[in-house]
């Protein structure tokens, strides 16, 4: 349940005079712009992707605190400049890490994220598979109940029912 | 009102220690008088913290705010049914509420502790009066609602304006209320651990209340679920958020536990195993009111951070190793009584099942607890967010479908091949005929067909589950098929019941997959009078207003208004989104909604300037949002009805629990 406007809980009093200082400008910052260069549809697609340290667990593109405003303004400004997707999501974790991005890539200490159940799971159904395995044995009976018939009466209905559950 | 809490607050724990004591010593010494002096003691929590709760709900209805909990949540121009749902508004306030719902529950287990065999009763006593006593200490000693100012303030901030919707407000008393409820089952299973029980004579009251609790977990998943969609306004309504993660963790091995008790109960099979995975729900619903209350993973839920972390580690840490302890000393009892005899057969899918539930869960507890572990050892912050969790669940979810679809026609023991291939057959025929259609309906990405083959197959195989059922009724009855329906559904609740919910979770699949694969939003900015035309609707944006209600007069609402015609120019809808800003600085964007079982139109009111001549908004094309809830809806009426009273039921035949076996099998 990501709040969207969350950061706002989490704001010290004197950002908080700050923040809505800021906000009374930034806050229609689409409206700005009558004619954008680059559309907010483009921004929001890499703001998608990308986390601000301060609001966690909140996509960079439904937030509208005022660090985050900022940081969709300078996705606007790279955007405007040519950069690819990719260029500026390095860009982002260069200066604040890799903790930006919506989930770590494979490698260094993001590699444990992935590798772990990657290995964990499918170890855990071999170690079930072979315990099965040595647990199973032979039929007592050979031969598997009969089927019941389904056309007799009520009764046998019931039975059948439960010998099934 | 203070002092009048902190003496119930006293008084409470005070009997809860002292019943807890009693409890375990009527158990050792098998006293039967000191047993009923523990159950006494557990019957009298409930009215004891109801008037505890009382003295701290007058307190927020008069406005006293001496107490420090009462100007965190509340203010004088608070409506009235804020300020009484402003108990569990705030940390300390929802911790008392939760020792509440758990006295209830010690209520309802002590007053019925006459269907449990003797020798448990004392320790389900015991463990009940423990968790909740451990609770009161917490909220006595370091979270206390009762807590006073030295010189009180002239109002207080008023409720956190996340929590006044109305799905804040019923999601904590149903989520809390799930937790909870899980403590009364890990209390009959631990009891008859310590009781020494070898057969089960309290299994089925243990299925009742799992269910009751799963009952209220998932509608408490569900309504917070709904809450993040209505009020959040980022389009969604799951984010793998750590708090989420927290709830979802004890639903998911609450799941798995669900189904290896059917397992225990009808093959005398897996008893560690169902052991271990309500220790461990336990110890994740302790571990999630944990999370939830005090931030120790940030998060957008935690309002709070407390003194409260070390306590409730402390007690989860003992938890694990006394349960754990416990259940090595008894491992000889819970040998099997049977063993599997084939791979096609119902316990081994019901081993699967649990392998993929407790994956899942792995991965989640995995997921929302490695920026911790990265922060802690590598000292950097990591997010781990819905690629992570989508990436690895995705698939497991996907194979729980799988299983779904087969499971009605896998037998206990083992399974006539021939049986199972007819309607594998059909139920793999009608996922075909559903990627078809979607692909048809213009849905191309191979995951989303893939997911809608997968709830395809659950569902007809469940399907025909009951057609055959009814079918076979009919023949032998002549009832009219809902008569037939009816009937069958009340002969079997338990089997139908449980059916019912896994059609719920199928028709919550197709929604999910929907709103996750086709999801398309536009964000523009359009002058009055203007239009914007986004995914075959058009909408115009008609004016703006401005206003404080009088029922909150620290709010200022700026609200749209925007006219949703279709393609052909029909009127479609008005739809009025607006922002809510609050006097301290915190604001609110709440969507309005076209909902339609085709797909909702989610819009938001994202900004305006020039006094609201041009305003931006936020358009999200969710599909098939619908069906989640619908699904939702099901999956509660199934757990109803497979909770309802119903006559007992037999064991599988040819088999009828044999005595302990000379050689005893491996234990799993």
């Amino acid at each position: 349940m990501r709040g969207s406007r969350l950061l706002a809980f989490t704001l010290r009093p004197v950002l908080l005079v700050w923040a809505l200082a800021v906000l009374a400008v930034t806050r229609p910052a689409g409206a700005q712009t009558p004619t954008p260069p680059v559309s907010d549809d483009e921004v929001n697609r890499v703001a998608k992707n990308l986390y601000c340290p301060v609001c966690e667990n909140v996509p960079l593109d439904a937030c509208d605190t005022p660090a985050c405003v900022q940081w969709k303004e300078e996705i606007r400004t790279l955007l405007a400049e040519g950069r690819s997707e990719s260029e500026i999501v390095e860009f982002f974790v260069t200066r604040y890490g890799m903790r930006v991005l919506a989930a770590p890539p494979p490698q260094g200490i993001g590699l444990g994220v992935w590798l772990i159940p990657a290995l964990g799971l499918p170890a855990a159904g071999l170690w079930l598979a072979l315990r099965l395995a040595r647990w199973r044995r032979p039929a007592p009976t050979p031969e598997p109940p009969p089927e019941p018939s389904l056309d007799e009466n009520a009764r046998m209905l019931d039975r059948w029912i439960r010998e099934h559950w | 009102m203070s002092l009048l809490g902190e003496g119930l607050l006293d008084l409470a724990w005070g009997l809860g220690l002292i019943g807890t004591i009693v409890a375990f010593y009527a158990g050792w010494r098998r006293e039967v008088r000191w047993t009923e002096v523990a159950r006494r003691i557990g019957l009298v929590m409930a009215p004891l913290l109801t008037l505890t709760v009382m003295a701290l709900e007058i307190a927020l209805l008069t406005d006293d705010f001496r107490l420090i909990y009462v100007t965190q949540v509340s203010r004088q121009t608070q409506p009235l049914f804020l300020k009484i749902t402003a108990l569990w508004g705030g940390q300390n306030g929802s911790l008392l509420f939760w020792s509440w719902l758990m006295s209830l529950f010690l209520f309802a287990a002590m007053a019925r502790a006459d269907r449990l065999p003797p020798d448990m009763r004392p320790y389900v006593a015991g463990i009940l009066l423990l968790t909740q006593t451990f609770f009161l200490l917490l909220n006595r000693f370091f979270a206390n609602p009762f807590e006073t100012f030295p010189v009180p303030p002239a109002d207080g901030r008023g409720l956190n304006p996340l929590l006044r919707h109305p799905g804040m407000i019923a999601h904590p008393p149903l989520l809390y209320l799930g937790f909870v409820g899980f403590t009364v089952p890990y209390a009959i299973v631990m009891a008859a651990l310590m009781a020494g029980r070898q057969d089960e004579s309290g299994l089925r009251l243990l299925r009742r209340w799992t269910l009751v609790a799963w009952l209220f977990l998932s509608l408490g998943l569900l309504v917070g679920a709904r809450w993040a969609y209505d009020v959040l306004g980022w389009g969604g309504y799951w984010g793998w958020d750590p708090v989420e993660n927290a709830a979802l963790l004890p639903w998911l091995t609450g799941t798995a536990f669900l189904h290896s008790v059917m397992v225990q109960e009808r093959r005398g099979m897996l008893k560690v195993w169902t052991s271990l995975l309500i220790i461990l729900t336990y110890a994740l619903v302790i571990l999630g009111t944990f999370i939830t209350r005090t931030g120790v993973i940030a998060s957008v839920h935690a309002f709070a951070r407390s003194a409260i972390g070390v306590p409730f580690l402390i007690y989860v840490g003992l938890v694990l190793v006394g349960s754990l302890a416990l259940l090595a000393a008894r491992w000889d009892l819970l040998r099997a009584e049977n063993r599997m005899e084939s791979w096609l057969s119902r316990e081994t899918f019901f081993l699967l099942n649990n392998w993929l539930f407790l994956g899942i869960a792995f991965a989640v507890f995995w997921g929302t607890f490695y920026p911790m572990f990265s922060e802690l050892l590598f000292n950097e912050k990591l997010t781990v967010g819905p690629p992570y969790y989508n990436q690895v669940t995705g698939p497991l979810f996907g194979a729980l479908y799988l299983l779904m679809g087969v499971i009605p026609f896998v037998r206990w023991r083992r399974t006539p091949g021939a049986s199972l291939r007819l309607s594998v057959g059909s139920s793999l025929l009608t996922a075909l005929g559903a990627v078809a259609l979607a692909a048809i309906a213009g849905i191309r990405q191979p995951w989303a067909l893939l997911g809608f083959g997968l709830c395809a197959f659950a569902g007809w195989g469940t399907l025909l589950d009951y057609a055959l059922g009814v079918g076979a009724r009919r023949r032998a009855t002549g009832e009219p098929w809902p008569v037939a329906l009816a009937r069958l559904i009340a002969r079997n609740p338990r089997r139908y019941g449980g059916y019912l919910v896994h059609l719920g979770v199928v028709l919550i699949g197709i929604g999910v997959i929907g709103s996750q694969f086709d999801q398309q939003e536009t964000q523009r900015t359009i002058g009055l009078g203007d239009s914007l035309t986004f995914g075959g609707y058009r909408l115009v944006y008609q004016g703006i207003r401005q206003y404080t209600p009088a029922t909150e007069p620290d709010v200022v609402v700026t609200e749209a208004w925007v006219r949703v015609y279709d393609r052909s120019g029909r009127l479609l809808a008005d739809l009025y989104p607006y922002v809510l800003q609050y006097d301290t600085g915190e604001s609110l964007t709440p969507p309005a909604l076209r909902a339609t079982l085709k797909e909702d139109l989610y819009l938001l009111l994202s900004g305006w300037v020039e006094g609201g001549n041009r305003a931006t908004f936020k358009v999200f094309i969710n599909p098939l949002v619908s069906w989640i809830w619908i699904g939702g809806v099901v999956l509660i009426l199934g757990t109803l009805v497979a909770v309802w009273p119903r006559p007992a039921l037999a064991p599988v035949p040819g088999e009828i629990r044999p005595p302990l076996q000379k050689k005893p099998a491996p234990v799993l």
